[in-house]
């Protein structure tokens, strides 16, 4: 039974946690992705818009909690999900007729948008430290585990336990949902293939009488219900904080940038790439080594690769490294 | 650049009036305090307006050339810790010259090899990783375990704190050399990204090494260039000086230690702008505009722009440096959990864009009267709000939260600045002409 041992704790320990880590990283760089394709610049706000629209679900679900709504085992919090979605959509799209429309017009250097996010990032900030403050704050309610370590011993038999948090399983299911649903609509409808036209050749989707203002307002639109939904699954995971989402910018540009900018295939596959890459190279691997060698071969260290403190250098490594072998990333995004 | 026009005067006297005002509502010890962080922001705004005026590269990772320049300032000032040295120091800089001749090597094999590069780059690699750390890692022990609670690191070379500002300039030199030779020549947004990481990295570099500068412990009570207000306060000489002019001793000593600081960082100030106006003016600086204002005709003639930018990318990082060193000398201490990005880059940014991107003039204005508004935000947001919450009845809800709330009103007014000013003014306070 030690191989399944081994195999247990690095599930727990390992896969399910970057797993679901690295989709909400996916969910993040898929909105950096869109604003880089469709847009055309890295947008530095977008960690303070997860931060906006997750707060624009946190004080809902605590009303609904107060008001004793709630859905059960799981948590309130989905349920205030499209309010969320659609505080953070007036957000943007107000942002964007207040400051990105006219450098649009003016046909501005990507530089100018980017110092502009930086601004909008300020000011996003202030509003949401301004609205719930500085501090931690906690929103998730329900069931906390869908199996709980012990569950899985006495279900198994076997030494190590496996936990499954409840928000583990929905940031994987809704996930799943919503980037089903972006490609979809993406690839089949009309829209979404003339937003794909568009970021590929501006000239020519103009030409063809696509509506330039139309599509950056619903890029905008999907872009607010990308963060807040990362946001929040983020938030429900592990916790709400102002300033742990500014933080929360640095893995996700570096996934999007991994995978390739303005490639959502390359977002996704950046944000388990990196997510993975965190923990495992911050996670020690005593354990699991213990139970996977022989035992004379059994590690006497740690085997932790780095302290877990690195965790945020670990992707901008990879980052810089990518940079520097494959500078448009591993789909190909645009060109540079 | 010659003239000087009567509006750019006007500008100054106001900022002027801004901290003679302080002086006379607050007091001069708040006014010199401000001034003293005003100097060494404008130093800052210089070598970003070095990077983005001059060449438009962006850089968002001061914070991270402003950390390494503290950490200079410590490593050239403070005593070197004998014990940690003879318990582990050898072997920690082993380890390091050990990681560095990995790295080195599995450059030069990517560069040579034709056949399995990429495998025998790997391979170095992961060999050179698990000897770097099996040879470093006790003398990190080693050194962490010497009396933790006052070192607990190897401490510096216990020179005087003024050469460590040159070495925090080159510290910073050095890791823009590192970003530059990796994201240079890529879209400007990479760029700016690639900084914003090696910052992080750097911060999280000195908040975990603690045998290089004690981490988050902080390293305090670092050497002063200046006397000490005790020791004025105890000097004959100074004491009659004062009650001569009538002053209270106490508060004159403080004030005299602030302006030795600000007469120093004056100078340094001083020679920065006289270099960086004649660097401008030269055939160089013509060269860095032409390359800035349109790179493909610039490299057409000849001009090799990826260097060009590598070296001014260099020289303003250095300059970041040197304005960190200064700030931590000014400090007495580091304090890497202090450094965060959105006071130590975007802060000097919004400096920039207010002052003048492309006049150095522009950017020292900025960095005077942004620091300004920085500080005094606060106070006059909480009147603000005083003022906005008067009518409501005390101890109700929101009348609490505003007040509060009046604390981040910072973030936001900084932000509505470099908004408004990118907007309706993008050329800045003082233009480049």
């Amino acid at each position: 039974m030690e191989p399944l041992n081994a195999l247990v704790t690095l599930a727990n320990f390992v896969l399910i946690p970057a797993t679901a880590y690295g989709a909400q990283l996916a969910l993040g760089a898929l909105g950096v992705t869109l604003i880089y394709g469709i847009l055309r610049f890295s947008n530095f706000a977008h960690g303070d818009t997860m931060a906006f629209g997750t707060m624009g679900v946190i004080l809902p679900t605590w009303a609904m909690q107060s008001a004793g709504i709630g859905l059960g085992p799981l948590p309130t919090a989905l349920l205030a999900l499209p309010i969320g979605i659609a505080v953070a959509a007036a957000l943007v799209l107000g942002t964007d007729r207040l400051v990105y429309r006219f450098y649009r017009r003016k046909r501005a250097a990507p530089v100018i948008f980017v110092i502009a996010s930086l601004g909008v990032m300020f000011v996003y900030n202030g509003l949401t430290r301004f609205v719930i403050g500085p501090d931690d704050q906690q929103f998730a309610d329900g069931e906390r585990f869908l199996m709980t370590a012990r569950d899985f011993r006495t279900l198994t038999g076997l030494d190590e336990g496996l936990a499954l948090k409840t928000t583990q399983v929905i940031t994987i299911v809704v996930a799943v949902i919503v980037v089903i649903a972006l490609f979809w609509f993406l690839n089949r409808t009309r829209t979404g293939k003339s937003m794909r036209a568009y970021s590929d050749n501006e000239d020519l989707a103009l030409l063809s009488g696509i509506n330039p203002e139309r599509v950056v307002v619903i890029t905008w639109l999907i872009v607010a219900g990308l963060a807040t939904v990362a946001g929040t699954l983020y938030g429900l995971d592990k916790t709400f904080k102002p300033f742990t989402y500014f933080q929360l910018l640095l893995p996700i540009f570096a996934a999007a940038i991994v995978g390739g900018l303005g490639s959502p295939l390359g977002a996704i596959a950046g944000g388990f790439v990196i997510a993975f890459a965190e923990i495992t190279i911050t996670y020690p691997l005593k354990k699991v080594l213990g139970y996977a060698l022989p035992e004379a071969l059994e590690p006497d260290g740690l085997v932790q690769l780095l302290s877990t403190d690195y965790k945020f250098a670990v992707s901008f490594v990879i980052l810089l490294i990518v940079l520097l072998i494959k500078p448009t990333g591993l789909f190909a995004g645009k060109s540079v | 650049m010659s003239t000087i026009r009567p509006r750019d005067l006007a500008l100054f006297a106001f900022v002027a009036v801004l901290f003679v005002g302080t002086g006379l509502v607050q007091s001069w010890n708040v006014s010199l305090t401000v001034l003293n962080m005003g100097l060494i922001s404008a130093i800052m705004a210089l070598g970003v307006n070095m990077q983005w005026g001059y060449a438009g590269l962006f850089n968002v990772g001061v914070m991270g050339f402003v950390a390494l320049g503290g950490l200079g300032a410590v490593l050239v000032s403070m005593p070197p810790v004998g014990e940690a040295w003879a318990a582990g120091g050898l072997r920690v800089v082993g380890g390091l010259l050990m990681g560095a001749a990995t790295v080195v090597a599995a450059i030069m094999a990517w560069r040579h090899l034709r056949r399995f590069r990429t495998l025998a780059v790997l391979a170095i690699l992961v060999v050179g990783f698990i000897l770097f750390r099996a040879v470093f890692d006790p003398g990190v022990a080693a050194v962490e375990a010497v009396s933790p609670a006052t070192t607990g690191y190897l401490g510096g070379l216990g020179l005087p704190i003024i050469l460590g500002w040159p070495v925090g300039g080159l510290l910073a030199a050095g890791a823009a050399w590192i970003v530059g030779k990796t994201a240079l020549g890529l879209r400007s947004d990479y760029l700016a990204i690639a900084t914003l990481g090696i910052a992080e990295i750097v911060i999280q570099i000195m908040w975990n090494e603690d045998w290089l500068a004690r981490g988050v412990k902080n390293v305090i009570g670092l050497p002063r260039p200046v006397p000490y207000e005790i020791d004025l306060q105890s000097s004959r000489a100074f004491n009659e000086f004062v009650t001569e002019w009538g002053w209270d001793p106490v508060t004159a000593s403080t004030i005299a230690v602030k302006l030795a600081y600000a007469g120093l960082f004056a100078v340094v100030l001083a020679v920065l702008i006289w270099l960086a106006q004649a660097a401008l003016a030269s055939p160089w600086g013509r060269m860095m505009r032409a390359i800035r204002d349109n790179e493909v005709a610039a490299e057409a003639m000849g001009k090799d722009v990826t260097r060009r930018h590598l070296q001014v990318f260099i020289l303003g990082s250095a300059v970041c440096g040197l304005a960190g060193a200064m700030m931590t000398t000014l400090d007495g201490q580091l304090t890497p959990s202090s450094y965060q990005p959105l006071r130590f880059t975007f802060l000097v940014w919004v400096m920039v864009i207010v002052g003048g991107s492309g006049n150095n003039w522009g950017a020292v204005l900025g960095g005077f009267l942004i620091w300004w508004l920085w500080v005094q935000v606060e106070p006059l947001g909480a009147l603000l709000m005083q003022a906005v919450t008067a009518g409501m009845a005390d101890g109700s809800w929101l009348k609490g939260h505003l007040l509060d709330a009046a604390a981040h009103m910072r973030l936001l007014t900084m932000g509505l600045i470099l908004l408004l000013v990118l907007r309706f003014s993008p050329r800045g306070l003082i233009p480049e002409r």
